[in-house]
């Protein structure tokens, strides 16, 4: 339970760096944020670190059911008249009941992002920006129009109106212009091997954060009629609250739980304690705090 | 002082028991809670009822018998003090109390509120004892240099009474913090270093075999101990369980 524990406060501290990105809004930040979905999506190290965190999550809930269910076996009689809060905390005593809380979050979380973002056939949608092209509307006057541009992996961009997307890739021909080589040439022409691959995107997981917590409908880049199918959460009221109740869970698990993991590894010293209990709590307040502002500055400002 | 006493009755060791109600009256706030027990006692004798059964030696703090879950806590509202030593000004005039025995697997209920706590003493022969020379040459124990701060904190374990309010109050009915300070009193001294490996492993291993719970550090059994036995020796077991684990042959 310690080493699982700790290691997924360290998975914490990682998270939460890369949430705090989804604070900034506009352009620059959508880019930045998505680039770095892409890179924790796809650099090896942070694959294999994402596999251990999976495995910890399981181990720790695993070996917490069985330690549960030891310790329930160890008291078969209970007492008829207890008064547990006059030496301990109501918290340490509920850690199975707030860890399992905290497991139904991580399993609707996973299922609101992760799934969205690793699994799902579904088509995600892609960072897209606007572009301003200058254009001649009539003798000598210019006039900018807006060009809607995907973004590729390799730094270039692509007129949305130009390429068919499979998944997050891209592809040079639209099956239209296809047709059109087909009769103009050789109506028996059929292209060799597979239309050209002209570059990958990157999934829009900034919008797709901001759609689902923030309640007003119309967004630059993403509206309701927006083809990528995004449109704000008709229940992103309930799921801020959602979010927010369950880092309150968080902070008295790890209020407990944080300063717990050293008892049990033996890491107790008159000299540390203290640094250790202080750590605890500081740790317990201001990582879960700082996760649920998120979803709150979301839903207030979009 | 009036009463109202709510006591566990349970006949013997297959009896599923049950709380019973004893209105008690003249109780002297200067008395002992067990001094409560035998005027009641002495009141039911001579009602013709069975009188309570309950566990009491020195009645001065020492030896550990008393063993009262009492209105929800092991020995009662008072700190740092066994059954014996509660005395009835804890208590208000009217006051409804509960009485339990200790409820644990490994302290099964023998008669009303004594339990058989002969598993911490299984705990102990699995390996709280150390290797002495007895063959005429013993050293004197106090030539060999001790840290005067490590020769405290072994005292200090070896203060345990082995009454089993830990077990009694943790809500894992674990007994870490009694079999921390058996290995604590020895781990901390030169003498104890010989078994050392083997002490720690053997001794977590008859009390997962006595059937007791894990600790999840909740620290309730440091405030019930009547000996003020410090959560301390639980990181120490923790860290010498694990040393002789990972190296152990």
């Amino acid at each position: 339970m310690a080493l699982t524990g700790l290691f997924l406060c360290v998975f914490l501290i990682g998270h939460l760096a890369g949430n705090l990105q989804l604070l900034k809004d506009g352009v620059e930040a959508k880019r930045a944020f998505n680039e770095y979905a892409h890179f924790m999506g796809t650099n090896i190290f942070i694959k294999v670190l994402s596999y251990l965190t999976y495995i910890s999550i399981l181990f720790h809930a695993i070996d917490g059911i069985l330690l549960t269910v030891q310790n329930k076996k160890a008291r078969p009689v209970k007492y008829a008249y207890e008064k547990p809060n006059t030496n301990s905390k109501w918290y340490s005593r509920s850690m199975a009941v707030l860890g399992t809380l905290i497991l139904i979050f991580i399993v609707l979380h996973m299922q609101h992002f992760w799934y969205k973002m690793k699994v799902s056939s579904a088509p995600m949608a892609l960072h897209t920006e606007n572009m301003y092209q200058p254009r001649m509307v009539s003798q000598g006057v210019i006039e900018d129009t807006v060009v809607k541009v995907y973004y590729t992996t390799n730094g270039s961009y692509v007129p949305v109106s130009e390429v068919t997307v499979k998944g997050k890739e891209f592809y040079n021909n639209t099956e239209e212009q296809i047709k059109q080589i087909q009769n103009q040439y050789d109506p028996n022409y059929q292209p060799k091997g597979q239309n050209p691959k002209i570059g990958e995107g990157y999934k829009d997981l900034h919008s797709v954060v901001y759609a689902f917590f923030g309640h007003n409908k119309s967004d630059e880049g993403v509206t309701a009629t927006d083809k990528t199918g995004l449109s704000a959460n008709k229940y992103a009221l309930p799921f801020v609250i959602l979010y927010v109740v369950s880092m309150a869970v968080l902070a008295f698990h790890l209020m407990h739980g944080f300063a717990s993991a050293f008892q049990s590894l033996g890491l107790n010293h008159r000299r540390y304690n203290k640094l250790i209990k202080i750590t605890g709590t500081a740790f317990a307040i201001i990582v879960p705090l700082l996760f649920a502002i998120i979803p709150v500055v979301i839903y207030l400002t979009k | 002082m009036k009463l109202t006493l709510k006591i566990w009755r349970q006949k013997d060791r297959n009896d599923k028991g049950k709380i019973e109600t004893y209105p008690i009256d003249n109780v002297s706030e200067h008395m002992s809670f067990l001094e409560m027990m035998d005027v009641l006692n002495e009141q039911l004798i001579s009602e013709g009822k069975e009188p309570v059964a309950f566990d009491h030696d020195c009645r001065e703090g020492i030896c550990g018998m008393c063993s009262m879950f009492i209105n929800g806590e092991a020995h009662g509202p008072d700190r740092g003090v066994t059954t014996c030593q509660l005395h009835m000004r804890k208590f208000n005039d009217g006051d409804t109390i509960y009485v339990e025995p200790f409820r644990a697997k490994g302290f099964p209920v023998i008669k009303d509120l004594v339990v058989d706590r002969t598993a911490f003493d299984r705990i102990q022969h699995a390996g709280g004892f150390i290797s002495v020379n007895t063959s005429g040459n013993t050293q004197d124990a106090n030539a060999i240099p001790i840290p005067k701060n490590d020769a405290d904190k072994a005292f200090d374990a070896a203060t345990c009474i082995g009454c089993g309010a830990c077990v009694a109050t943790c809500k894992n009915a674990s007994a870490m913090l009694f079999v921390s300070a058996k290995v604590s009193q020895f781990a901390l001294l030169p003498q104890g270093k010989v078994e050392a490996q083997q002490r720690v492993l053997n001794m977590v291993e008859q009390m997962d075999k006595e059937g007791f719970g894990n600790c999840t550090n909740t620290g309730a059994c440091e405030i019930e101990c009547p000996k003020g036995i410090s959560l301390e020796n639980i990181a120490r077991m923790n860290r010498e369980f694990l040393k002789a684990a990972v190296t152990a042959e």
